[in-house]
């Protein structure tokens, strides 16, 4: 049997990652049509690769049908309950930079923390009878941060697409979004509050704690580590 | 898995064995859907409540909720009655996610008691405890006390303004956040930079850009209005902050307990109405055959459970399994009452038994 490599099926993410295996000798490619999602390793023995979106990577790893996988820090935590138990971050990939951040609108002079946020939220609610709603599709770690930040009074409601729309389209008060250079804010009068992000995220290289393997397999998976100098 | 299944049986049987003795002390049985509206549970508890509960969706009724206790149905149904005095008790499985604890039951069952429109607190408070130290006595457990009213008035009776008070109100279940709103109020905690930049803007709302939003350009102007009239404030005395501390900390037995914050009452009178109260119940509890002498008594306890007790809370747990979650917790919810009733309030005190728990520990005889 093999060690299975789970990498992001397409676009920059892929690019990148080939070429961050390139780097160190492992050459990565997708092999057959560009329609076809298959792919060889080169440069080391007993290697599978296995293209996947990158939002399943995490759910592929927690259930040990992939050894190794790359994919962003922010969906290995909000979809993995006690992640750190499932998987071992090896190495970050210096790529795929984003921040999940809170943020609302830039007319809100007087909220510019959580504090502020937790204020404006009581007065939001007792003026507007529901409570204050934060559109977002990471629910499980933005509601950890705002109740770690003593956030009471808000809803989140989720929004899988074009979030930074939701204020001006009256479907939310404020935000919470993965962000790299924050311009998509800027445009829809949007302001990050001035607090630590709910989570820094880059494309990392994860290990499978669940994946059960072979000493052939062990072998193999520590030939690659080494070959990547990690 | 399968082996969970005799094992499931038998918690039913202990749990129904319980029941039937809260019945036979002349509470009525009551029963409800598993499946319940998410809208009024969410509203109450907050956001936070969906870590805990599950959640679904019904295409027809929208947001459903598995019922993650009792409380809120048999208080529904106490105040549809016709509101004469009321005890009723139940059994049957709850549901809760265990993201911190996996390894923890997530559906489990309950056995609860609860007591509507008791005339005299004291009695009521010390009937429901005494059932279920009476109930869990063979066990051997640890009993914790607490009373989130002593909190409560000593919030409601502090020299500042009112908007202070009702914040730190709202804050009294987050201690954390509890802790850092004294610490600002009495300007010991450094004021954010945007927060001096606000406060020395003579028109704040000039560069505000483009208004988008639910939240209009009056309610900002009111916020910060009142953001000024707070700076303007003079800080909470230091005195005030440690006598907070000092009522937070009391952690004795009963009698102590109720005699430090007597001690401390000297200087925050506030507090008097409520221990009075404490020492009412103490009484009542002595007269129960409740051995009050030796009974633990936390301030701070209850704080962070769900936030709908405001009076008498208590909690049952194993010493020899600490592992283990309370096996009986109940407490005081006049609260709760007064924000399902729509301006009615009734009297509330009840608690919850888990059955798998007594069997864990060996079962009643």
């Amino acid at each position: 049997m093999t060690i299975k490599l789970g990498v992001p099926s397409k676009g920059r993410l892929m690019e990148k990652t080939f070429d961050w295996f390139g780097a160190r000798g492992v050459t990565l490619t997708r092999t057959g049509s560009e329609r076809e999602y298959a792919g060889a390793v080169d440069g080391v023995d007993g290697v599978d690769l296995v293209l996947l979106s990158a939002g399943e990577i995490p759910r592929e790893l927690a259930a040990g049908r992939i050894h190794l996988g790359v994919t962003g820090n922010d969906l290995i935590q909000e979809k993995l309950v006690q992640w750190d138990q499932k998987v071992e971050p090896l190495a970050p990939l210096g790529f795929g930079h984003a921040n999940l951040i809170v943020a609302v609108p830039n007319c809100w002079v007087d909220v510019d923390t959580l504090d502020d946020l937790d204020g404006a939220a009581a007065a939001f609610r007792a003026r507007h009878g529901f409570r204050m709603r934060i559109a977002t599709k990471y629910h499980r770690l933005v509601r950890d941060y705002l109740r770690r930040g003593g956030v009471a009074d808000y809803q989140l409601v989720d929004s899988q697409g074009a979030t930074e729309g939701t204020v001006k389209n009256l479907t939310a008060e404020a935000i919470a979004d993965i962000t790299s250079t924050g311009e998509t804010l800027r445009a829809n009068h949007l302001k990050i509050l001035d607090e630590p992000p709910v989570l820094e995220s880059q494309a990392t290289l994860f290990r499978s704690r669940r994946a059960e393997v072979t000493d052939q397999e062990r072998a193999a998976l520590r030939a690659l580590i080494e070959r990547l100098g990690l | 898995m399968a082996q969970d299944i005799p094992n499931k049986s038998r918690v039913r049987i202990e749990a129904e064995s319980i029941c039937e003795g809260f019945v036979a002390d002349g509470a009525m049985r009551f029963e409800t859907d598993i499946l319940l509206q998410a809208e009024v549970l969410l509203d109450l508890y907050g956001e936070d409540i969906r870590a805990r509960a599950y959640v679904t969706t019904d295409p027809e009724r929208g947001e459903m909720m598995l019922r993650p206790d009792f409380t809120v149905p048999v208080v529904q149904y106490h105040m549809q009655g016709d509101g004469f005095p009321a005890s009723y008790t139940y059994f049957g499985e709850v549901f809760r996610k265990q993201e911190d604890y996996p390894d923890r039951r997530s559906e489990y069952m309950q056995v609860g008691y609860e007591e509507f429109g008791g005339s005299n607190a004291a009695e009521s408070d010390a009937d429901v405890f005494g059932q279920f130290s009476d109930v869990l006595a063979p066990l051997g457990l640890r009993a914790a006390t607490g009373d989130i009213g002593i909190l409560i008035a000593m919030v409601r009776g502090l020299a500042t303004t009112e908007d202070r008070r009702a914040a730190l109100m709202r804050h009294i279940w987050r201690p954390a956040r509890f802790t850092a709103l004294v610490k600002r109020f009495a300007g010991l905690a450094p004021v954010p930079p945007s927060r001096a930049a606000l406060l020395a803007s003579e028109a704040p709302l000039q560069d505000a850009g483009v208004m988008i939003g639910l939240r209009s350009e009056r309610e900002i102007e009111t916020r910060i209005d009142a953001l000024r009239a707070d700076a303007a404030e003079p800080p909470m005395s230091v005195e005030i902050v440690d006598l907070i501390a000092t009522v937070l900390s009391v952690s004795e037995t009963c009698p102590n307990a109720l005699e430090h914050l007597r001690d401390i009452a000297v200087e925050m009178p506030g507090l008097l109405p409520a221990l009075d109260r404490f020492e009412a119940r103490c009484e009542a509890m002595a007269r129960r055959g409740v051995d009050v002498d030796s009974l633990p008594f936390e301030a701070s306890y209850g704080r962070t459970s769900m936030e709908y007790y405001d009076g008498f809370v208590f909690g049952f747990y194993s010493e020899a399994r600490p592992d283990l979650p309370p096996v009986a917790t109940g407490g005081r919810y006049d609260a709760l009452t007064r924000r399902l009733g729509q301006g009615r309030e009734i009297p509330a005190v009840g608690g919850v038994i888990r059955p798998d728990l007594v069997l864990d520990l060996g079962g009643l005889p």
